[in-house]
Order: C-alpha cells, then sequence, then structure tokens
C-alpha cells in the first residue's frame, strides 16, 4: 500500500527516458540525413517529372491509364469524372499544391511497397518474424498520427521527408498485414502442389502464392495509399507542403471556404488514386 | 516381380513433445493416452510394406485412418517421425534438399484430391508446371503438356482457366499435370473422392485404361471399398495409423483377417471382384489320346456325372462327353471318342469376373470351361460353387 502511494507520488520517467533515447537517436546524425537525402531524392524527382508535364498533358495521362487499368470493364464515368475534378482543380489555383500531395503519397506508397511486401512475405514464412512483428504493427496503427512528427523532425529536419517517414509509419501497417494474410490463404493443396513438383522456395513464392496472394496484397496497397492520403494534413504541419498545407493555413486563418476548397481536391485526388488502384486489382481476374 | 518402394517401420506423430509420444508408443500406450499425456497426435504408427512395379497399390481407410498422412510422407511433403522409405533400393528418407527436390521434379508426383490447380495459370500452364519449373523451354514444355492433356482425353481447353472446367475435367488435368514429368511413380490422394459417382467411374476407368498403356507405379489412396477393389492391384486397409491388413482384392474378400475387414467388405458385390479361376473346380477328366469309352463311363460313374471333359496328353481342352454318346458307342463295340465329341462348350479365361458370367451360368446345362491362353484346361465352373463364392464361403476343391 505504501509502495503503491509512493508511485502516486513519483512520476516513471517514461517522458524523460524517450527523450534521451531521441536524442541518443540523433547522434547517429549521417545514417538519418542518408535516408533524408535518398527520400528527398524520390521526391525530388516525382516533383521535377510533375512540374514538367503540361496539365493538359497531365490529365491526358491520367485517363490513358485509367482507360489501360479498367481494361475489360470501361468506366466512362470515372473518366468523365477524373477530368471534370482535374480541370476543377486547375480552375481553383490548386494545381501545384495537388503535384505536391501527389508526391507525397507516391514517394509514401513506393516506400511502403517496398518494405511492407517484403516483411509481410517474411511474417508469413516465419512464426518468429510474426511474433516480433505484429505488437509493432498494432503499436504503429493504434498511436496517435501526430506523436510520429515529434521524433520525425527531430531526426529528419522539416519539409517534405519527415512528412514521408511520419505517412510511411502510419500507413505501413495495412500493407504488411494483408500480405501476410494474403500469402497465409494460399490453400494449403495448392502449396503442397508446388511443393510435390519439386519447386524451390523463390519458385513457389513468384510462380504461386504471389500471384495468389496478389488481390489481397494489393488491397492492402490501396487501404496503405489511402491512410497516407489521409496524414497529408498532418505532414503539413511539419512543413510538407502541399494541398494539405492549404487546409492547415486555412484553419489558422478561420478561412472555411478556401478549407473546403482544398479539402474537395484532396477528395477528388483520393477518389481518383482509389478507383485506379482497385481497377489495377480486378484486372484481370480468373 | 520388382519392389518399388519400400517401406519400414514408418511412423509420424504430429505435435510438440514427439519424443516423449515416442517413448510412449514403444512403451505400448494407446493414443488416446498419448494424445492426454503429451498433446501429441499419432499420424501413422510402424507402417511396413512393399510396392510393386507397375502396380496399383490402394491404401484403404476411413478418414482419420492416416492414409493421407502416409502418403505425405512418401515424397516428405510430412518429414517422418521415424522409419525409412527406399525407392530401388536408395533411401528417400535420407535425401538432402536438393536431392529431395530432384526426387520430386523426376521420380514422383502427386494428383490431389480436389484438383489443387493453379487458379492464376491457364490449364496448359498448370500442366507444364512441372517442366516449368525444372527450367525446360516453353515450346518443349507445352508439347508434353498438350500430349498428356490430349491422353487424358482433354481437348481444346489448353488456353481456358480452371474455373470453366467441370470438376472431371479439372482432375483430367491434375493427372496429366502428374504425368508431363514422366514420373516413375504417380500417388494419388482420394483423386476421384470429390467428383460425382458417374465421372468417378469414367476416371476409375480411364485410369485403368491409362495404366495399361503407361505402366507406372500407382500408390491411390481411397476411402471407398469398391473403388479399392475396382481399380487395386492389391490393397492395403489402415485403421488408426496401422496397418490392418494387405492383399489381393480376393485376398480382402476371402479371407478378411479381423472382424474390422469383414465388417468392411460386407454388402460389396463380390460378382465383380471375384473371377472365374477363384470359383472353378479341377474336374477329373480323360485323355482322348490313350482312354476309351469304358474308361470315360466308369469316371462318370465314380462321380455321379452324366458327362466328362476331355482333354489330350498335353491338357489341351477338346471337349466334352456325354454318358448316353458313350453308352451308344460301347453297344456298337466302337472305340473311337473323336466321333462323340461335343465341342459347343462354353468357355472362359481364369480372370474373368464371374458378374460377366452369371448370365449364361444361369441359362446353359453344362458347366463353363476355363481355359488359359493355350487353351490347356484349368477347370471348370458349376452353379453351386458360384453361389458358396457370392455368399463368401470358400469354394473347396472337391472336383
Amino acid at each position: 500500500m505504501a509502495n503503491l502511494f509512493s508511485l502516486t507520488m513519483q512520476p516513471i520517467p517514461f517522458a524523460d527516458w524517450i527523450n534521451k533515447f531521441v536524442n541518443w537517436l540523433t547522434q547517429f546524425v549521417g545514417f538519418f540525413n542518408g535516408i533524408t537525402d535518398f527520400i528527398g531524392a524520390i521526391v525530388n524527382s516525382f516533383q521535377w517529372v510533375f512540374d514538367l508535364l503540361p496539365v493538359w498533358l497531365f490529365i491526358v495521362l491520367v485517363l490513358g491509364i485509367t482507360y489501360w487499368a479498367l481494361h475489360d470493364s470501361k468506366h466512362w464515368g470515372l473518366m468523365l469524372f477524373e477530368l471534370i475534378g482535374l480541370v476543377l482543380i486547375y480552375n481553383q489555383g490548386y494545381w501545384r499544391d495537388m503535384t505536391q500531395t501527389l508526391t507525397l503519397v507516391l514517394t509514401s506508397s513506393l516506400i511502403i511497397v517496398v518494405i511492407g511486401i517484403p516483411l509481410g512475405i517474411w511474417m508469413a514464412k516465419s512464426h518468429t518474424v510474426k511474433v516480433i512483428v505484429k505488437p509493432i504493427l498494432d503499436f504503429m496503427q493504434t498511436m496517435p498520427a501526430f506523436v510520429y512528427l515529434i521524433p520525425a523532425v527531430a531526426l529528419f529536419g522539416i519539409g517534405m521527408v519527415p512528412g514521408v517517414i511520419a505517412s510511411v509509419i502510419f500507413s505501413l501497417p495495412p500493407v504488411v498485414r494483408m500480405t501476410n494474410l494474403g500469402i497465409e490463404q494460399v490453400p494449403t493443396d495448392l502449396i503442397e502442389a508446388a511443393d510435390s513438383f519439386g519447386s524451390t522456395g523463390w519458385q513457389k513464392l513468384i510462380k504461386v502464392e504471389l500471384p495468389i496472394a496478389k488481390n489481397t496484397l494489393m488491397s492492402g496497397v490501396n487501404q496503405g495509399m489511402m491512410l497516407a492520403l489521409s496524414m497529408v494534413v498532418i505532414a503539413s504541419m511539419i512543413g510538407a507542403v502541399g494541398l494539405g498545407s492549404e487546409v492547415y493555413f486555412a484553419v489558422g486563418r478561420n478561412n472555411a471556404g478556401s478549407g473546403f476548397t482544398a479539402g474537395f481536391a484532396i477528395v477528388i485526388l483520393a477518389i481518383i488514386l482509389d478507383r485506379v488502384t482497385q481497377a489495377f486489382n480486378k484486372n484481370k481476374k480468373h | 516381380m520388382t519392389k518399388k518402394v519400400e517401406v519400414k517401420h514408418l511412423t509420424k506423430i504430429f505435435g510438440r513433445h514427439v519424443g516423449r509420444a515416442k517413448e510412449m508408443i514403444n512403451e505400448g500406450k494407446s493414443k488416446d493416452e498419448i494424445l492426454a499425456k503429451t498433446n501429441s497426435v499419432v499420424g501413422v504408427h510402424d507402417a511396413n510394406f512393399d510396392v510393386n512395379e507397375n502396380e496399383i497399390f490402394v491404401i484403404m481407410g476411413l478418414s482419420g485412418s492416416g492414409k493421407s498422412t502416409l502418403i505425405r510422407m512418401l515424397n516428405r511433403l510430412y518429414e517422418p517421425t521415424d522409419g525409412e522409405i527406399l525407392l530401388d533400393g536408395e533411401s528417400i528418407t535420407k535425401f538432402d534438399k536438393k536431392e529431395l527436390r530432384d526426387f520430386r521434379r523426376k521420380k514422383m508426383s502427386m494428383v490431389f484430391q480436389n484438383f489443387a490447380l493453379f487458379p492464376n495459370r491457364t490449364i496448359i500452364e498448370n500442366t507444364a508446371y512441372g517442366l516449368e519449373i525444372q527450367g525446360v523451354d516453353k515450346e518443349t514444355r507445352h508439347q508434353k503438356a498438350h500430349e498428356c492433356l490430349e491422353l487424358v482425353g482433354l481437348h481444346g481447353y489448353d488456353d481456358r482457366y480452371p474455373n470453366e472446367l467441370s470438376g472431371g475435367q479439372q482432375q483430367r488435368v491434375g493427372l496429366a499435370r502428374g504425368l508431363a514429368n514422366d514420373p516413375e511413380i504417380l500417388l494419388m490422394d482420394e483423386a476421384f473422392s470429390a467428383l460425382d459417382p458417374l465421372n468417378r467411374k469414367e476416371m476409375q476407368d480411364e485410369l485403368l485404361d491409362l495404366q495399361s498403356h503407361l505402366k507406372k507405379t500407382i500408390i491411390f489412396i481411397s476411402h471407398d471399398l469398391n473403388e479399392s477393389l475396382r481399380i487395386g492391384d492389391r490393397i492395403m486397409i489402415m485403421r488408426d495409423g496401422e496397418i490392418v491388413q494387405i492383399g489381393s482384392p480376393e485376398d480382402i474378400l476371402q479371407h478378411p483377417k479381423n472382424d474390422y475387414v469383414e465388417k468392411f467388405i460386407e454388402g460389396v458385390d463380390r460378382t465383380k471382384i471375384l473371377t472365374a479361376s477363384r470359383v472353378m473346380i479341377r474336374p477329373d477328366v480323360i485323355n482322348i489320346e490313350k482312354d476309351g469309352p469304358r474308361t470315360a463311363l466308369r469316371l462318370m460313374k465314380d462321380n455321379h456325372n452324366s458327362s466328362v471333359y476331355v482333354v489330350d496328353s498335353e491338357h489341351h481342352f477338346k471337349g466334352l462327353i456325354d454318358a448316353k454318346d458313350v453308352i451308344k458307342q460301347i453297344e456298337d463295340d466302337k472305340r473311337d471318342l473323336q466321333s462323340i465329341l461335343r465341342t459347343d462348350v462354353p468357355t472362359t479365361t481364369p480372370d474373368t469376373p464371374i458378374k460377366s458370367l452369371l448370365n449364361d451360368i444361369s441359362k446353359t446345362s453344362v458347366p463353363f470351361a476355363v481355359l488359359d491362353d493355350n487353351d490347356r484346361l484349368l477347370g471348370i465352373i458349376i452353379r453351386s460353387s458360384v453361389l458358396g463364392a457370392i455368399s463368401g464361403n470358400e469354394v473347396q476343391n472337391n472336383g
């Protein structure tokens, strides 16, 4: 009883420990600078391409990709929506903000695919990895996203890169989980069939498991991408430019009009990204 | 007959405390006891059997009898806990990863109960899978796969996907895929169980037909006794992870080893399984080259028969003579038997199922003569011995 009493009197210094840990991390400045430069290069490449493309060509490309992705089932409605939506964004003067947001989302998506899919596969293959990774994923998903901004700034400074890092941490779990689920859901007899013909582990993965898990895996990527997009306003607080920062400024100026306009632009972008990735997923379903 | 596969003391225990479970088995503890104490399941215990080259060896048992576990140890989809498997005298159980892969690619392939076709691959790609992973070039492997599809009677589906095919067609693909890498041994795990009865029978016929010219060693798992009796050269009956009896279909029908097997074979249509050689009796015969009418008549009197079968010195079947003809011949004081020889006697081969003879047996008054390939008389079939065999009583060779 006395112990419990003293516990309430003297808080355990969790906050201190975490600060010390983050400070300790900052000594590996070379490592974090390396990551910053690397992600910065990806961001800059995307932005460079988007700045280079004339608006009309960009719209034509988006329509073209949609047309190709939809393949056998043509949804002219979606393409019409894309045309009107993108023209509207241009009309409202949010074009460059939209491309910046798109850059943030695409960079984050690229990273979560590159990290998430192999990690998900590894979890499916190794029980130990699964036991270790699962609680970490739970933690990543339930921790309020704002919290990630603090160490992100400490380690990566401000700007697009810490925005990408925070988005990646927030949107990685569904990709890992869905990949893991997809691989584990491959029917046992198909695995046995692959094994019984003498497949190597890689052959089994590439010729059987991944193609069969593809749909589940792609919906994980789709979810991850949507979560990354939901992070853009939060990321704007640490200097990630784009539609998110327009919304953030509008909040500061108490300007409902421009807040909603920028918000609509995000919605339009979200719908386009969602429908196009889903179209890739449904494409050639057997 | 050469032994293709030899299985020695094969045991599989599932669970975490395999070592303890193994000790308990050796102490003769029951499976329930082992499950309760060590939380381990004994899948197969001390299985010993051989599979001969080019035979269809059926492993039969109800679900939970360990037959699926057993077949999966043969290609090491399940690692045996104990024991050894030899293929042509070489130990499969000692193979390292690479040797095991080569063995699976070249020597043994498997056909699955629910077909296990890859849904993302076309029929031809499914069939060619085994060759594809061996690095065979596309043209060669598709050529080979196409031949195998033709062989199992599937024409024009090469570029379709599995879900566009019926169950029977899908299992033909499964079979073609198993044959494409030209294995020596084919493992078939309840391969026809998921098919409707009509399709199942058709596939069984197809398999027997294929086997008659492919001559593979086939290990076939089944829970269906009629199927086992129909296609098996030999049958192994399993129960609770242990082998109950191994034998030819006839052995099992005629000499069930215990009550369990006996209960199993109740209600089986024996006429489909029992062959002429099993129900025939050995008749007394006369030799046309040296015996005369008087010998014939005496033989008939001794046996209380009105006729006798006639052979030559090499035991070739010649025909049958009736008592009244013999008596007439004696009255006429003739020694010649040739002129009174009746040759209109129905004949059959030893491996004909009696089912196909039943109708004729009921119609003709004379017993069937059972002849071998060289027309030598092996025995005759009389009605009473057929009835005896159908009712499950052993035929007495009292002829």
